[in-house]
């Protein structure tokens, strides 16, 4: 098990370095940056000065070094806009995500489970065919979309809610409800399919033929036996949780790291956009490790090696 | 390929064949709204913009932001006009043609480059294949739209670059899938035979082995349709997409975003036509996955018996 989740993580280090130094490479071939963050009119000697501070003209070689150098001391350098340090906006911008993220992931999840469980005991039913058509324009809803008729109905139009900002609960509600509509939709068509499996099963008709009550026959002996290939989908959707996250965040307002690369990639502030790619490189890495090792630990059956 | 419920003994008083597709398409109302949403919408992106001639980029100052729902400007203003003043209508039809040709055109890429890899790691040398399927673990470890926003950042946005970045974030799926049938395939009985009348690899590859997996890449390739309309949407709409005067319905929307409190209408229709297709999609792709597995088939097959 330890040396699985080594080898793991020499996987993950090597596959981070490739992709920073993809972007790397990449973003110095294709445009100045000072040309984007002086004015216009700014003269020639203003632009060298500029390049001369920020390392920019020095050979793609050299930057590269500084660039390795600074990575192994993990300093990604000043934000051009922000002037201050970007690892730094990363870090502090970082748990705004998790939280929104982590809360929209778990309510998701919970939801997803007793929906799902309930419209598999009677497949083909009224609640099944709601649940599952509901699921379905979850998991088709574009997020951006139903953010801004969100903000419409609940903050234009009868101003139950804030448009944007961060803040008490009332700013959580459509982020978080927004974010949760497509892992939800996704996850009650896993839990439907799988518990519809479980049911069927020998130990189910023996359960009911012991006399169990209905409810404990679905959510303990079933759904026990079903979680697997739940958290297996949960985990997959966490990490693309970071799609809607860069979404919601930008909609509405959200200082999340989501933004920040989003403001980053408008702006061309490189040091931002590859610390906010480090950091979130890194928790879904470490995240797909912990969902492997959490496998295991609940399936003793499996074993990595 | 046949499935497992046709072997079975049948219940005495169903003596008929099984029903065809058509007839199983018929049984499902909501997979056969899907399924005439979508042909009407591909008609219309096809035939479309020939008939509204340049009514998408009219301008018309004096009817800017007019509401939806009157007859007075004529059919094409019944969902309103935009902030220019230009029919809604016309500018979702057109909408339609250039989210869906990026669509199809990303699809095809990526059908062309996943299949294309994934033989190449199935049938190759052991090497080879575990560089690639490394590459792939890290394509897919990234999340896809932050994937595809580094590299139109680094790129620069335009429409060939988008198909090319939706295309590298869909190869993974293609890829894996067409690995795993390969390496399942070259060792079947019929590609040792050729192997050993001294056919000739790409020949294997091309006559014995593309024809098995190729209908597998089209199935995966409608499911995940929606997958990459959705994705297109959401890059244009955060400006990093499709770039003006060219538009998708997800640039429309980011338009339609800075007149929300006067004029709902400029973007809510674009993302009703982004929803409305991929829902159809994704009924029917749920439609065509109770067909294929022969547990839930029955439940279609007996649909038009009950009622």
């Amino acid at each position: 098990m330890a040396d699985y989740i080594l080898t793991r993580m020499v996987y993950s280090v090597l596959s981070i370095l490739g992709l920073l130094m993809l972007v790397f490479f990449l973003a110095r071939l294709t445009g100045d940056p000072s040309h984007l963050l002086l004015p216009i009119d700014a003269s020639e000697e203003i632009r060298q000065a500029f390049a001369e501070r920020h390392g920019f003209d020095q050979p793609l070689l050299v930057q590269f070094g500084n660039f390795l150098w600074d990575l192994v001391h993990l300093d990604f350098g000043i934000s051009l806009r922000q002037q201050r340090s970007a690892m730094e906006a990363a870090l502090e911008a970082f748990p705004t995500t998790l939280k929104l993220a982590g809360v929209a992931m778990a309510i998701a999840t919970l939801l997803a489970i007793i929906v799902g469980s309930l419209a598999a005991s009677k497949p083909g039913g009224a609640f099944d065919r709601i649940a599952s058509t509901l699921s379905l324009g979850g998991a088709s809803a574009p997020d951006f979309w139903v953010a801004i008729m969100g903000i419409l109905f609940f903050a234009v139009t009868l101003r139950w809610l804030p448009t944007s900002g961060s803040g008490g609960i009332e700013y959580w509600i459509m982020p978080i409800t927004v974010l949760m509509l497509r892992p939800f939709g996704l996850l009650v068509q896993v839990v439907r399919g799988t518990m519809i499996g479980a049911l069927a099963s020998p130990y189910v008709k023996t359960a009911r033929a012991k006399g169990l009550k209905r409810a404990r026959i679905i959510f303990v002996h079933a759904l026990r036996n079903s979680m697997l290939p739940v958290i297996t989908v949960a985990g997959d959707l966490t990490a693309s949780l970071i799609n809607g996250a860069v979404i919601v965040e930008s909609v509405f307002g959200w200082p999340g790291i989501g933004r920040l690369m989003i403001d980053g990639i408008l702006q061309r502030d490189f040091a931002i956009v590859q610390s906010t790619i480090l950091v979130t490189a890194l928790t879904i890495f470490a995240m797909n490790i912990v969902i492997d090792v959490l496998y295991a630990v609940l399936d003793p059956r499996i074993r990595h090696s | 390929m046949a499935t497992p419920i046709d072997a079975l003994p049948k219940a005495p008083a169903e003596e008929t064949a099984p029903p065809g597709l058509f007839r199983l398409l018929l049984r499902d109302r909501f997979a056969l709204v899907g399924a005439v949403f979508l042909g009407l919408l591909v008609i219309a992106a096809v035939l479309g913009p020939l008939l509204i001639g340049d009514l998408a980029t009219k301008l018309a100052l004096g009817q800017r932001n007019l509401a939806p729902g009157s007859l007075e400007h004529g059919i094409a203003y019944v969902l309103g006009a935009d902030s220019l003043g230009r029919s809604l209508l016309a500018r979702l039809i057109v909408g339609a043609r250039n989210t869906l040709g990026i669509a199809a055109a990303a699809s095809l890429l990526a059908i062309l480059i996943g299949g294309t890899l994934g033989l190449i790691a199935g049938y190759a040398g052991r090497w080879i294949g575990n560089l690639i399927m490394r590459l792939t673990d890290i394509v897919m470890s990234f999340p896809s739209l932050l994937l595809a926003l580094v590299v139109l950042f680094l790129l620069g946005p335009s429409i060939v670059n988008l198909i090319i970045v939706l295309a590298i974030t869909r190869v993974p799926i293609y890829l894996r899938t067409t690995r795993a049938e390969v390496l399942e395939i070259r060792e079947r009985l019929f590609v040792q035979a050729a192997r050993a009348m001294g056919a000739r690899s790409t020949r294997i590859v091309r006559r014995h082995i593309l024809p098995v997996v190729l209908p597998t890449l089209v199935t995966i390739a409608t499911i995940d349709f929606a997958t990459i309309i959705l994705a297109e949407s959401a890059l244009s709409f955060l400006g990093l997409g499709i770039q003006p005067p060219s538009f998708t319905w997800g640039a429309m929307v980011a338009n339609g975003r800075n007149y929300l409190g006067s004029a709902w209408w400029l973007a809510a229709w674009p993302g009703l036509a982004i929803m409305l297709t991929t829902l159809s999609l994704n009924m029917l792709s749920s439609w065509a996955r109770t067909i294929g597995d022969p547990q839930q088939r029955w439940r279609l097959e007996i649909a038009g018996k009950r009622r």
